[in-house]
C-alpha cells in the first residue's frame, strides 16, 4: 500500500431513491478500505441531507424503461410497470415502498441512518451554497452528518488530487 | 497460493496477504498481523471485535462486512474507526484471519 491516503468524492445531484444509494454505498465501502471520502450535495441531491425529506425519498415509475424488476416475488421477465398506470395516483407509492422493502431485505439502512454510518466513519459531507440560496434553505435543514456550506470552488480546493464520482 | 511463517507458524495466505485456512488462526498471529496494519497493540477493545469476528466468520464461512459488525457485536461504527483506522473492514478481516469481507454494506 502507499503512503498517500488515495481519495474519492462523490456528487450527488439527484433525489430519488434510487439515486441515492450508488454514492452510499460507493462510499462506505471507500470508507471500509481505508480511503478518505468526501460527498457534496447538489440540486436535487439535497433533499438527500435534508431533514424533512431525507426519509421520503420516492422512486416514481414513470418514464423509469429500467423498471422491470422481479416484483412481490413475481419474475416480470421483460415486463415492467407501463408508464401509462405508472401515472395512477399512488403507483409512485407503490414503487417505492417495493423498492424500499428489498433494500431492507438486504440489510441495507434507510438513506438517513447510512448517511449517519458514513459521517460516523469519517466521510465529510458537503452541501452545495448555490443549492442552499436556490431553495431557501439553512444549515439547520440539514441532517447532523453535514458539516458545511460550500461554495463549488470550496470543494474543488477540498478534492484536490481525488477522484470524482458524479451520481 | 503462498505460505508464510508469521509467530512461527507457516500459514497459507493469498496474494492480497489475507489467511486462506482460518483454521490456522492463533492469537499471537493476530498479533503480529495486527502490526502490520499499523496497530502496536491490541486492546480488550480490539479482541472483543476479533473475537466476534472470529466466531461469525467460522459460522458463516465468510469476514462479516463493517454493517454486520456494527449491528451485531456491540460496537459503533464511530468506534469502529477509532479502533481500527484507515479501512476498518479490511483491516479487522485480515487480522482475524478470515478473508475479505465479501458483502457490500
Amino acid at each position: 500500500m502507499s503512503d498517500e491516503t488515495r481519495k474519492i468524492a462523490f456528487i450527488c445531484s439527484k433525489g430519488t431513491l434510487d439515486m441515492a444509494y450508488p454514492a452510499l454505498i460507493m462510499g462506505w465501502a471507500a470508507l471500509g478500505n481505508g480511503i478518505d471520502v468526501t460527498v457534496f450535495f447538489t440540486f436535487w441531491g439535497m433533499d438527500m441531507i435534508t431533514k424533512d425529506r431525507v426519509d421520503h425519498l420516492e422512486l416514481a415509475p414513470v418514464g423509469n424503461t429500467s423498471m422491470k424488476m422481479s416484483m412481490m416475488g413475481m419474475h416480470t421477465g421483460n415486463l415492467g410497470i407501463p408508464n401509462i398506470l405508472g401515472i395512477l395516483p399512488g403507483m409512485t407509492a407503490f414503487a417505492t415502498k417495493l423498492m424500499k422493502d428489498k433494500i431492507a431485505a438486504l440489510e441495507v439502512p434507510p438513506v438517513s441512518e447510512f448517511l449517519q454510518m458514513m459521517a460516523d466513519g469519517g466521510a465529510k459531507l458537503y452541501a452545495c451554497k448555490m443549492s442552499v440560496d436556490l431553495m431557501e434553505l439553512k444549515k439547520e435543514d440539514f441532517i447532523d452528518g453535514v458539516q458545511a456550506i460550500v461554495t463549488a470552488a470550496d470543494f474543488m480546493d477540498m478534492t484536490e488530487g481525488a477522484q470524482m464520482v458524479f451520481i | 497460493m503462498t505460505t508464510r511463517v508469521i509467530a512461527n507458524k507457516t500459514v497459507a495466505v493469498n496474494d492480497e496477504g489475507f489467511m486462506i485456512n482460518p483454521a490456522e488462526w492463533t492469537k499471537e498471529i493476530a498479533v503480529e498481523l495486527a502490526k502490520e496494519e499499523s496497530l502496536p497493540e491490541l486492546t480488550p477493545e480490539h479482541w472483543k471485535v476479533i473475537e466476534f469476528c472470529r466466531k461469525d466468520g467460522l459460522t458463516s464461512g465468510k469476514a462479516p462486512t463493517l454493517r454486520r459488525i456494527t449491528s451485531t457485536a456491540g460496537v459503533t461504527t464511530k468506534e469502529m474507526f477509532a479502533l481500527f483506522p484507515k479501512g476498518p473492514a479490511k483491516k479487522v478481516a485480515r487480522i482475524s484471519g478470515l478473508g475479505k469481507p465479501e458483502g457490500c454494506v
